[in-house]
């Protein structure tokens, strides 16, 4: 059949092809609106943040010269509310940090292992229920977080202690160990002659087991031994902060751990590489900028949090004794700016209103550094040719 | 083209008819805006529920963001009542007249602050200075004091209260009290803190104290209805309600922070758990 002219110049659109003069002018006026707006759009995103900046920094500086710099940095002494006011904020940065590290040593390597399992150990069809189901943690209001930290996690730490802390040690140690003396075994068995290769992998194993099975055990009666006095505590912040930081660890580098793709793997297996060796030595190694980036994300998850630290931290401005004893109340700054924001005010003492600047400051620079160092293992690792 | 000028008709027709509803609505009512402690904020609550039922037409919204909220709010406007659980300090006063405001005081309620512990701690009783000594860290065993060989854990409100700022001035008498304390946001928060933890020492309004926790007598004397309104029970304050002048009289604002004069008010503040300044 003969098409007609027209509907041939007509196209599938419904229109014209060619244009006319009018028409090419509106439709430039036209690009050029959507362009702005799209500009627009982009540029008030980065605006906020320099508004942001700016005003952070702008009632920031003056506490520094009202009271100094030392201070601030160097003392332990934080009592902003008295007459003759003291702002030393070094337990709360030592807060702050020992929290984070805290949540970090409890959800990387649970993150990383749950990524690997999902990536490399489960079948296709269950890991599209599971990583939803870990994704949906990232779901709950961090208030939810802290009200169970408060009234469910801190009573059963004070009455249970040493044996919660006991079984908690061992869920996180026992497969950790098992994997560990698997994947031992597992890369030393290559060291021995081919003739009592497998025997020497069973002894090595065995050995390997009874050595963490001593360790296990002297752990246990470590944690078991344990008192918690109070269960609003650095350590309840952290498991908190960690189940938080969870989803993002996994989901990100389960997706790096993805991205490595089939050919490797399969080339890996060829070359006569066992499971493990082609985890730990091809795929691990291939996805690790993703994965660096998912712990650097998680971990800005981890300081950033507010809510739940007020509520389950304690909140007592002093560095626990030994430093990392989590089982102490401590301070964050994020929880120090939502605790003392309410009298803090121009009418009431100029320095106690910028203090909290300072702060926040403070945790802006850190965001920024990590976000900024994330970034930059990204790319190499994209420059690198991954 | 048409359909477009058919939609802005139809868009600027439907803003007239909400713009008219909405100047309409605020005529029909009038609003009373409360902030300030969460230690007087359940009178004002009740207060409120108690006033709208009587007059339909007023509208009463009651926040509780704290003491320094409430005299901030006050000062910039921002409220008709600014609730505190302590007196404005001396540079609010000033940044209230300053912007031209003159905050009046009116004391709605006496409130005990009871030292709670824990139903199983054996302690009856404390001084004023055991308390004090307590939360400088002085002393840091409940075995000191007469209970059992366990460390005291240490439970504050947040410097943010006015509860805080009672405590701070009532027992510790401008000691500082000990790093070693931790610091929760709210008078509730204090009491679970407290009925979950057999080590714990803390304080909260009178209001919440209830058979979860266990009060000490300070000095000898019990917190309650009378050694609290006499005056005899050793830590005890007024609650507050902060006007901008006195309310004109006959007006909704007036009738609302009298309440607590009347018999019905006083029935309410009872019922929460406060002291009435009246006794009828």
């Amino acid at each position: 059949m003969i098409e007609t002219p027209d509907k041939i110049n007509r196209g599938d659109l419904g229109r014209r092809l060619m244009m006319g003069a009018k028409g090419k002018r509106m439709r430039m006026i036209g690009s050029r609106i959507g362009h702005s707006a799209l500009v627009l759009a982009a540029s008030s995103s980065l605006l906020a943040l320099l508004f942001i900046f700016y005003f952070i920094i702008r009632d920031a500086v003056p506490f520094f010269s009202l009271e100094g710099v030392g201070e601030f940095f160097t003392s332990t002494r934080w009592y902003p509310s008295r007459d003759e006011a003291e702002f030393g904020a070094l337990a709360i940065f030592i807060g702050s940090g020992l929290v984070t590290l805290g949540a970090v040593v409890f959800s990387v390597p649970m993150g990383v292992f749950a990524s690997l399992c999902l990536s490399d150990i489960l079948p296709f069809s269950l890991r599209q229920v599971v990583k939803p189901v870990i994704e949906m943690l990232a779901a709950i209001p961090s208030v939810v977080y802290g009200f169970f930290a408060l009234v469910v996690l801190a009573p059963m730490l004070q009455e249970k202690g040493g044996s919660l802390l006991a079984v908690g040690a061992m869920l996180v140690l026992v497969p950790l160990t098992i994997i560990l003396i698997v994947v031992v075994s597992d890369l030393t068995s290559n060291l021995f002659a081919e003739n009592i290769r497998k025997i020497m992998r069973i002894m090595t194993a065995a050995i390997a087991a009874a050595i963490s099975f001593f360790i296990v055990l002297k752990v246990y009666h470590f944690m078991n031994g344990l008192e918690v006095s109070s269960g609003t505590n650095a350590l309840n912040a952290s498991v908190m902060l960690g189940i938080m930081a969870l989803p993002m660890i996994v989901s990100i580098s389960e997706d790096a751990l993805n991205a490595v793709g089939r050919d490797l793997r399969e080339g890996s297996y060829a070359l006569g590489a066992t499971r493990a060796e082609t985890l730990v030595k091809v795929v691990v190694p291939a996805a690790k900028s993703g994965i660096v980036a998912a712990v650097i994300l998680g971990v800005m998850r981890a300081i950033g949090e507010t809510m739940v630290v007020w509520m389950a931290s304690g909140n007592a401005s002093r560095i626990p004794q030994p430093w990392f004893n989590l089982l102490q109340p401590v301070r964050t700054l994020t929880a120090t700016i939502a605790g003392d924001m309410g009298e803090a005010d121009h009418v009431t003492g100029s320095s106690r209103y910028h203090v909290l600047f300072v702060m926040a400051l403070c945790l802006l620079v850190i965001a920024f550094i990590s976000n900024l160092v994330s970034e930059l293992i990204v790319r190499r690792a994209r420059k690198n040719g991954r | 083209m048409r359909s477009f000028f058919r939609m802005i008709a139809a868009f600027s027709v439907a803003l007239v008819i909400v713009a008219g509803l909405a100047t309409a609505n605020v005529q029909a009512e009038e609003r009373i805006v409360i902030d300030g402690s969460t230690t007087v904020g359940p009178i004002a609550k009740a207060f409120a529920e108690y006033y709208m039922s009587l007059h339909k037409d007023v509208n009463v919204t009651v926040s509780e963001s704290g003491s320094g909220n409430g005299a901030k709010s006050l000062i910039n406007g921002m409220c008709d009542i600014a609730d505190m659980s302590r007196f404005m300090k001396l540079k609010e006063f000033a940044a209230a007249v300053d912007k031209g405001r003159m905050p009046v005081a009116h004391v709605v309620a006496v409130d005990g602050l009871p030292i709670i512990v824990h139903p199983s701690n054996p302690v009856k009783g404390l001084a004023v200075e055991q308390v004090r000594d307590i939360y400088m860290g002085r002393i840091n065993n409940w075995k000191e004091v007469g209970g059992p060989d366990v460390t005291i854990v240490r439970i504050s409100r947040d410097t943010n209260s006015g509860t805080y700022e009672s405590f701070a001035k009532l027992v510790m008498k401008k000691k500082k009290i000990h790093e070693n304390t931790e610091y929760v946001g709210s008078n509730g928060a204090v009491r679970q803190r407290v009925q979950s933890t057999p080590a714990a020492i803390g304080y909260a309004g009178l209001g919440f104290v209830d058979r979860s926790v266990k009060a000490l007598a300070i000095d000898g004397i019990m917190p309650d209805h009378n050694t609290v309104s006499s005056g005899v029970y050793p830590i005890a304050r007024p609650l507050y309600m902060f006007t901008n002048r006195y309310p004109k009289l006959g007006t909704h604002l007036h009738a609302f922070v009298t309440l607590y004069l009347s018999p019905r008010g006083q029935e309410i503040i009872e019922e929460i758990g406060f002291i009435p300044v009246t006794k009828y």
